[in-house]
């Protein structure tokens, strides 16, 4: 008991801090997924339009994969040269996690919309462009939400690497527990928290699929 | 641009002395094989039996969900927190981030047997410890070896993380070039930890070329093909570990 009671003073005492590790962690945890899946739509689209391109971009996504997050970020500001406490560094590296996840969901889920339907649609004189937006992508659309799942939810989990270069987040919560000498209560309301996030984040994408793919319900239904 | 490598292509840097590359690169293999050895003990008959039974199924599909949304760096902390500094935090975090690859793709490797190939077994005599070993393993080792793979490049890249509590492996480099201000450092150790998630990559599809049945992943029938001119290649690297959903971007750290 004497736990809780220590948890709930740290939280007292730490609000502000506490509240700022969360807006720090929103930032750097999921502007990336949302640069990423912007990003990724025109990506899938050439990787579907022009097969030739699939070998190449893919394997790079995997060869991204490879690259460990922490000595990206690392390496970055030397790239680019930004200062190395700049949030931004998080964010570029866990953008191009999140790309490289998502190009080949988003590749799998255009190629996965039946040609006939798209035929049908040519057919009934819809121009490419709005074909594209009106038919191939929300057809696609519950392949390439589950990548968007996955890859929110690992960019959530990721950002609280950015506490072990001096940036903000809920690891930071993780490192003060470790700078007080192994204080727990810290570090377990980072874990709960960025958890939390993670979930939250991922129920928002299931609402929103709920919403924009009701047909998927209604076969299962029938 | 050749400034930053200059720590990187330093002879004096490559030696087995307590620095060295060649040491922190030992250190940093040894943390990841035992990690992966650990979670494998773990992962590998669990996954076996939810597979083989089918009990226990949705344990084995949301494990891997709930498991991406905890933070590794968390598991190190609170572990640190709990049993003190030493090299038990850092593996702990390691099986932790290790266990649900290999657990969900064996499940799943299992699961993609086709069943009417296991009451064959079954119909010509087999026991179900034998259907196990003899068929459903032969058959979804590509898959499991797959989620093995995604695991061992996750924990190398994580393994980094042993430095900031204190421990060895190429962390090491990345952590001492921040606090010196000493880029050409941190570039060093991203290369190695690189360059060395690529390498075990590699060397474990090599293994995996070694383990597999040709009969199993498309390999014979892609040479029968070759016969009559058909070629249809797939590198199916990491067509597996898209499909099982146990990928991970960036592996963390």
């Amino acid at each position: 008991m004497e736990f809780f009671s220590d948890l709930v003073e740290y939280l007292e005492i730490n609000y502000s801090t506490v509240l700022q590790a969360i807006t720090d962690h929103l930032y750097i945890g999921l502007v990336p997924v949302v640069i990423a899946f912007v990003l990724s739509l025109p990506l899938g689209f050439l990787v579907v339009r022009y097969s030739w391109l699939r070998v190449p971009l893919l394997t790079l996504s995997s060869v991204l994969y490879t690259i460990p997050s922490l000595a990206l970020i690392l390496v970055i500001p030397g790239i680019l040269q930004t200062n190395i406490l700049d949030p931004n560094n998080v964010v570029i590296a866990l953008t191009i996690y999140g790309l490289a996840l998502l190009v080949r969901t988003t590749a799998d889920g255009l190629s996965s919309v039946d040609p006939l339907i798209v035929q049908a649609a040519t057919a009934m004189g819809y121009k490419p462009v709005r074909r594209w937006f009106a038919v191939d992508l929300p057809l696609a659309l519950p392949v390439v939400l589950s990548g968007l799942r996955v890859a929110t939810v690992a960019s959530v989990s990721m950002a609280s690497i950015a506490a072990l270069v001096g940036i903000g987040g809920l690891g930071q919560l993780f490192t003060r527990g470790f700078q007080l000498g192994f204080y727990p209560p810290p570090i377990v309301i980072g874990l709960v928290l960025s958890v939390a996030l993670a979930v939250l984040a991922d129920l928002v994408i299931v609402l929103v699929q709920r919403a924009v793919t009701p047909w998927t319900r209604l076969r299962q239904g029938a | 641009m050749g400034g930053y490598f200059s720590y990187l292509l330093d002879g004096a840097n490559w030696t087995f002395e307590s620095n060295g590359f060649f040491t922190r690169i030992l250190e940093h293999l040894g943390y990841t094989a035992v990690a992966v050895l650990v979670a494998a003990v773990i992962a590998f008959p669990i996954g076996l039996l939810i597979g083989h039974t089918n009990k226990g199924a949705f344990f084995a599909i949301n494990l891997g969900n709930a498991a991406r949304a905890v933070p590794t760096i968390g598991i190190l902390f609170l572990v640190l927190a709990l049993a003190g500094l030493g090299l038990v935090p850092v593996i702990a975090a390691l099986v932790a981030l290790a266990v649900p690859p290999i657990l969900t793709t064996t499940y799943a490797g299992i699961r993609s047997v086709d069943p009417a190939v296991v009451d064959a077994a079954r119909g010509i005599g087999l026991r179900e410890k034998q259907i196990v070993t003899q068929v459903e393993l032969p058959v979804a080792l590509p898959i499991i070896m797959g989620g093995l793979r995604n695991a061992v490049l996750q924990v190398v890249a994580t393994a980094t993380i042993a430095a900031y509590v204190g421990q060895g492996g190429l962390g090491r480099y990345l952590f001492s070039g921040l606090a010196l201000r000493d880029y050409p450092r941190v570039v060093a150790g991203s290369v190695l930890v690189a360059v060395l998630a690529v390498l075990l990559d590699l060397a474990i599809s090599g293994i995996q070329r070694l383990l597999v049945s040709p009969g199993t992943d498309g390999r014979a029938a892609k040479r029968r093909a070759k016969g009559s001119g058909a070629k249809r290649g797939d590198d199916g690297t990491t067509a597996v570990l898209a499909s099982t959903g146990g990928a991970e971007p960036g592996s963390s750290p």
